[in-house]
């Protein structure tokens, strides 16, 4: 079948309004239907971070390189990196660790930011994701950080806007810069800073990570699954049945399910707690004790199955529930540094937005 | 009224089961002759009729839509009756079912005759398909004599399953009372609640939730159940956009046990996959949702071997900025009217092999048997002068923003596909010319 310039990527010319309709009938004059221009969308901007599936290999070792690059920069010469380029933070959720780590990073680069969240903003008088984007982008927006509950809404955004977006979460898709801070946290930990510089097809060969919990609600999980294995990593779901769908395993190559929490853990290098997501649960019934009991990460399991794994978790944590106190903080816990990574990794996808060109057809588009 | 002459041509009328070169006379909106090439033209010559010219062109009995949303009445912002019928005509269709989804819902005899009046414009016959239920709330079946005596040509809560077993039976008993098929959207929405796609592995990547196979099938073996059991000859169960393999081997079975029950299949189903989702495009996104490949498959099979009754478009307009938002937020549903025929051409016969009586049969003679519509989908003498000509191997471009529906939600924007609409006559009058 021929499609003509189908793909999203393409820029594809604005159809031209046709005319009225012919009117050569005996009966009834075919009515001249008033011509709506078919949706419209912008090439999504190079520069954007929307999904882990769009990273290669070569791509993810320039993020990690420009991190530590930016990290060790002097502090005044890194304001000047991004001087007074303007970025805006739209958040239809609410949110700590990423929206001030985005926040701090844009503003060490010397950035303007802008913050938008739903509430006290026209989205709360129904304003469309569509036209708040093209107003943030009236006024000077150069990127996007996107949080949103709506999975996918970063390419809506994306298409409707032309700019560079970030993608700080989108409903349970993805989370893909937490996947990228996760993978620094890991190499930092397992390899030392030298070699947190640059990956290849091999550089988590061997290592099995286990991502424990809901993973269904959880994007973490799969921005993670999505990346890890491209560097030669295993990924292990863990987690019951309705919170882990057998098809789970399928989202990509490298990636398996074992329900018995134990048996995750004998196999796991890394270890990967998550928050049971009650705000998504939507109507499913989930025994939290029974939970608790099969699957919390403490002190004693921690010992006796996974006594050199190293503990990550996206954060917020439920000390309690899916983890205990002993464990977060921990020696084994990476917990506080997979936030410090992800200072960095913001930055240098800020960075990496704001710096890559867009595609020819799209600058013109987008030019002021 | 004036008489047409149709000169040339290769006819195809799967209800007189020909396919050979015949000229064809219309008169009087009707079919008045049908004989071999030349042989018409004394009769047309005293009748004074006009020629037109098929060389070269298959000539068809108007195809037959028996699933459309027309969005009149209260919903003109997406389509309008005048509209839609424009659009069908250009895709060769001269006869189309318009469920009841509307606003109000047509659950009354009274919206389905205002449907029906010549004040809305129509350019084609339009066939009310009048709701099941009252409001299609699927609680109080409505009155299914009144609604076929004002034109209704079945019932359907289309858009929404009758889920209450007992509503169900009452509805399928009260139908076969009243000579009319029940339209059943099999769905249970006990399993579909936030649902936006196909259930599987690529819902899971892209984070949404989906919709199961045995969503569709449940309901389809739930309602062969109560058909069994109701024990009349009568009752019809016609199923609706059938997208599953499952589904389709249940409709099977209960046709090998001699029940009535038939079924339609949507072009976007047996061209598309739930790939074409992508990146969450919304032109993808429709109810029921594009399935794997293995279902889509078995549809093909199903419309090759005869298990599939008719090509039914769900033809479901929607403005831009309704299909321009989060893909979860969406409405369900794309255009149709304007690229059946192309599609089925283009899926069945030229990859399938399928004969082209064979492909006309399921977009007209067999729909309008399945809903009655007498001296439709026919070229037989004394029908209804619905007439398409389309050159069957020439091919042209879709370009949404060209159709004359006032929506623009197709996948199939740009695509190029064979069997070019010429011209479309509804009951002898020329009511689409394609710019050949």
């Amino acid at each position: 079948m021929k499609k003509k310039s189908a793909s999203l990527r393409t820029a594809q010319p604005r159809p031209q309004r046709a005319r009225g309709a012919s009117s050569k009938t005996t009966r009834a004059s075919v009515p001249t239907a008033p011509h709506a221009l078919p949706l419209h969308k912008a090439p999504i901007h190079p520069g954007s971070i929307l999904s882990s599936t769009q990273l290669t290999v070569e791509g993810v070792s320039k993020i990690l390189a420009l991190a530590s690059d930016l990290e060790s920069e002097a502090v005044r010469t890194r304001e000047l990196r991004l001087h007074k380029r303007r970025v805006s933070l739209l958040f239809y959720e609410s949110s700590t660790r990423t929206r001030t780590s985005f926040e701090l990073a844009a503003k060490s680069l010397g950035a303007d930011t802008v913050l938008v969240s739903a509430l006290s903003s026209s989205i709360e008088k129904g304003e469309s994701l569509k036209d708040t984007g093209i107003t943030l982008r009236s006024l000077g927006a150069e990127c996007i950080i996107l949080r949103h509950p709506s999975s996918g809404a970063p390419y809506l955004l994306a298409q409707a806007t032309g700019l560079p977006i970030l993608n700080a979460g989108d409903g349970i898709h993805e989370h893909p810069s937490q996947a990228l801070l996760d993978l620094r946290t890991i190499l930092y930990r397992c390899f030392g800073a030298k070699q947190a510089r640059s990956v290849t097809e091999k550089s988590l060969r061997g290592m099995t990570i286990a991502i424990v919990g809901d993973i269904f609600h959880s994007r973490v999980a799969r921005s993670n699954a999505l990346l890890l294995p491209k560097l030669g990593a295993r990924v292990l779901f863990c987690g019951p049945q309705p919170l882990l769908p057998e098809h789970a395993a399928d989202i990509g190559p490298g990636v398996s399910i074992e329900r018995d929490f134990d048996r995750a853990l004998q196999q796991a290098d890394v270890v990967m707690m998550l928050r049971v997501q009650q705000e998504r649960l939507s109507g499913l019934q989930l025994d939290l004790e029974n939970y608790t009991r099969r699957y919390q990460l403490d002190a004693a399991r921690l010992a006796a199955q996974a006594p050199r794994a190293l503990v990550l978790h996206p954060g917020p944590i439920i000390r309690g529930m899916e983890i205990t106190s002993e464990v977060a903080d921990g020696p084994q816990s990476a917990i506080e540094e997979q936030v410090h990574h992800g200072l960095a990794i913001r930055m240098a996808l800020l960075t990496r937005a704001l710096e890559t060109p867009a595609t020819p057809s799209a600058r013109k588009k987008t030019r002021r | 009224m004036s008489s047409i002459l149709i000169r040339g041509g290769h006819l195809i009328d799967p209800a007189s089961n020909l396919d050979a070169r015949r000229d064809l006379l219309l008169s009087a909106g009707r079919v008045a002759a049908v004989d071999a090439p030349g042989k018409l033209d004394a009769l047309a010559a005293r009748e004074h009729a006009e020629i037109l010219n098929a060389k070269g062109l298959i000539v068809a009995p108007g195809l037959v839509d028996i699933h459309v949303h027309l969005r009149e009445p209260g919903q003109s912002h997406k389509e309008t009756i005048a509209t839609g019928t424009a659009a069908a005509a250009a895709g060769g269709f001269t006869s189309v079912c318009a469920m009841p989804n509307t606003t109000p819902v047509n659950d009354s005899a009274e919206t389905t005759r205002w449907m029906q009046s010549p004040d809305r414009g129509a350019v084609v016959r339009v066939f009310p398909i009048a709701a099941a239920t009252r409001g299609s709330l699927g609680e109080a079946i409505t009155e299914y004599g009144a609604l076929k005596a004002a034109g209704a040509v079945a019932v359907s809560d289309d858009g929404k399953p009758i889920l209450h077993d007992a509503i169900m039976h009452q509805s399928l008993a009260a139908a076969a009372r009243a000579g009319l098929p029940v339209i059943q959207h099999a769905e249970d929405t006990r399993q579909t609640q936030g649902a936006t796609m196909n259930a599987g592995a690529m819902a899971f990547r892209l984070g949404l939730r989906g919709m199961p196979a045995e969503a569709e099938s449940g309901i389809v073996e739930r309602d062969i159940q109560l058909l069994a059991g109701l024990q009349d000859s009568r009752a019809h169960l016609h199923i609706a956009h059938l997208s599953t393999a499952k589904a389709l081997e249940a409709v099977r079975r209960a046709n090998r046990n001699g029940l009535r029950v038939t079924c339609e299949v949507a072009p976007h189903h047996f061209a598309l996959t739930e790939e074409a989702v992508g990146q969450y495009d919304s032109h993808a996104r429709m109810n029921p949702p594009l399935r794997v490949q293995s279902d889509r498959a078995a549809l093909i099979q199903g419309l090759l071997d005869g298990s599939v009754d008719a090509i039914a478009t769900d033809h479901a307009p929607h403005c831009v900025h309704e299909k321009e938002q989060e893909f979860e937020r969406t409405p369900n549903g794309v255009l149709g009217l304007e690229t059946a025929l192309g599609l089925a051409l283009q899926v069945l016969h030229q990859k399938h092999s399928l004969p082209l009586s064979r492909v006309i049969a399921l977009l007209s003679t067999q729909p309008a048997q399945l809903l009655h519509l007498t001296g439709r989908g026919s070229l037989a003498v004394g029908s209804f002068a619905d007439v398409v000509l389309f050159d069957a191997t020439a091919t042209w471009t879709y370009c949404a923003a060209a159709s004359k529906s006032k929506s623009r939600n197709t996948p199939f924007d740009g695509w190029t596909l064979p069997g070019k609409v010429h011209t479309t006559l509804s009951e002898g009058h020329v009511v689409y010319e394609g710019n050949s």
